[in-house]
């Protein structure tokens, strides 16, 4: 199949960036996206041009490295997607596909398709952990856990970082990332002595990288590949709604 | 105080208070809709309503502050929070098509600031009177200040209007703050989506059969 391809590029931070476009004529059906992208780029390297960056590892829908947007969707059409794993069959022969990185202030661009995302490091490092013994390791099942509250807990935890959620709201927030992580740990035993402290850090340090305010769009939860639900958001407005007002002090016991 | 101050620097904090005094607004909006349907039973009834209203001026002016205080603070705070989200991505993207995004939700930032006006023409059409705007109002005559006010046509058309957005922004708040408030729980959350249709229909309904009673005859001026 054809494809016309109209890409980002940009050599780097400071480069002012334009589209570029490709035509691709021998697309098979079942390449992947970035299969399709790799055969784009040998082309560009024989005709001696630069070939179109982009960020991928596990290819596998796991590692969440990959991703940009496909006309105006984050990780394209398919719903509970990556890049990786989105195949050339879901597209028609003769599309028309504009390729565009993530668009966020927190997520500066490195080249073309590459943006960076450590500012979710820095959210992660600043409450993102349990404090745990280290030693011998504990017996297994010591500590007892609800299967409602760890299945939940699983299915938090299953975000893998991508990024798509802040790339695909109209307020470049990043609040399903954030609440994604404060709900796997506050569904955990394991979570709870951390869990004001955390609701506070993550909250201070993702405002404190830029990102923007949720209005409650949706969009987030429409294009996360894992489908990480927004009730994560409401968990992690609660949490933070008590860790700034009911914590700290007595809390009930004696005066 | 202190922990109340940091608490509102976030926007998780901002969006909050909001969500409160955009309750509290909602709250007032059912009983100025209940009080306003007086209008179908006597005439007498909604002027001896007016009066009631009236009687205590400390009343009155607290119940006027407490509103106009919530509507300052819900709008500085939609503010803060759209400036925010404004600067969050500088370069724009070419192509944009989120999914997922209602109409209601794209439109809080323009719906907001039109009922702000609204409201503004609508105190000083209906509570003050203003002359130029109001030319046969009189104070406490509430029927006749009503049915004649939605005799002028494009004033009843604009009322509808401001309602029908009115609706649309309290459609999409109703959803969104059980959200905003943290009252999320997969037991409830299938149900928000038709509880704020019907919240809303309710009170857009209740609001707009007046000056669409008036604009079909089915309410008249009365004499005296
Ligand atoms: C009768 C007056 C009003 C009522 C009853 C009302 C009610 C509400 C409610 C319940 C919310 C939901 C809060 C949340 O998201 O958690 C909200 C949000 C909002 N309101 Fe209002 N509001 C009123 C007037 C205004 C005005 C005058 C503005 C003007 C700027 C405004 C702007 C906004 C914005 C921007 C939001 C955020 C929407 C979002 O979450 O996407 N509102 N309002
Ligand atoms: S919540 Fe979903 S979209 Fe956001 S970073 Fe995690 S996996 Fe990606
Ligand atoms: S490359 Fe690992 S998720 Fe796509």
């Amino acid at each position: 199949m054809k494809l016309t391809l109209e890409i980002w590029r940009q050599k780097d931070a400071n480069d002012k960036g334009h589209f570029e476009t490709y035509e691709l004529d021998n697309v098979r059906s079942h390449m992947s996206f970035l299969e399709m992208l790799d055969v784009l780029n040998q082309e560009l390297i024989e005709k001696g041009e630069e070939p179109v960056a982009f960020d991928h590892d596990c290819r596998e829908a796991i590692c969440g490295t990959c991703g940009f947007v496909i006309n105006g969707v984050a990780h394209g059409h398919m719903k509970r997607n990556t890049v990786c794993q989105l195949h050339m069959r879901t597209f028609n022969d003769g599309d028309h596909l504009v390729l565009e990185p993530w668009r966020a202030k927190a997520f500066p661009l490195v080249r073309d398709l590459i943006v960076d995302r450590s500012a979710f490091e820095r959210i992660q490092r600043a409450g993102g952990y349990i404090s745990a013994r280290t030693g011998s390791a504990p017996d297994a099942n010591s500590i007892l856990i609800p299967k409602e509250q760890a299945e939940a807990a699983l299915d938090f935890a299953e975000c893998i970082g991508c990024g798509a959620c802040v790339a695909s709201c109209p307020n470049g927030a990043a609040m399903l990332f954030v609440g994604a992580r404060i709900a796997h740990l506050g569904f955990l035993p394991q979570g709870q002595p951390e869990r004001v402290e955390r609701a506070k850090a993550m909250v201070a340090a993702m405002e404190q990288e830029g990102f923007g305010a949720c209005t409650n769009y949706t969009s987030c939860e429409a294009t996360c590949p894992k489908g990480v639900s927004i009730v994560g958001i409401a968990k992690m407005n609660k949490d933070y709604f008590n860790a700034k007002l009911f914590s700290g002090g007595n809390l009930g016991g004696k005066e | 105080m202190d922990k109340a101050v940091g608490f509102y620097e976030s926007t998780l904090g901002k969006k909050v208070v909001m969500a409160v005094t955009g309750i509290i607004l909602f709250l007032y909006l059912v009983g100025h809709m209940l009080g306003n349907l007086q209008i179908f039973l006597d005439p007498a009834q909604i002027d001896k309503y007016a009066h009631m209203l009236h009687a205590s001026a400390a009343f009155l002016w607290s119940v006027r502050l407490v509103l106009l205080f919530c509507l300052g603070v819900h709008i500085l705070a939609a503010f803060q929070v759209w400036w925010r989200s404004r600067t969050a991505r500088p370069v724009k993207y070419k192509v944009f098509n989120p999914p997922d995004v209602d109409y209601a939700a794209k439109t809080m930032v323009w719906s907001g600031p039109i009922i702000a006006a609204f409201i503004t023409y609508h105190l000083l059409h209906l509570t003050v009177g203003m002359d130029s705007l109001h030319p046969d109002y009189v104070h406490l005559g509430a029927y006749n200040n009503v049915v004649a006010g939605f005799q002028q046509t494009p004033v009843a058309i604009a009322y509808i209007v401001a309602l029908l957005l009115l609706a649309f922004h309290l459609y999409h708040g109703l959803w969104s703050l059980f959200q905003t408030m943290g009252w999320d729980h997969p037991k409830f959350g299938p149900w928000r989506r038709p509880l704020a249709v019907l919240l809303t229909a309710v009170i857009a309904a209740g609001f707009i059969s007046v000056p669409v009673a008036v604009m079909t005859g089915v309410l008249q001026l009365v004499g005296g």
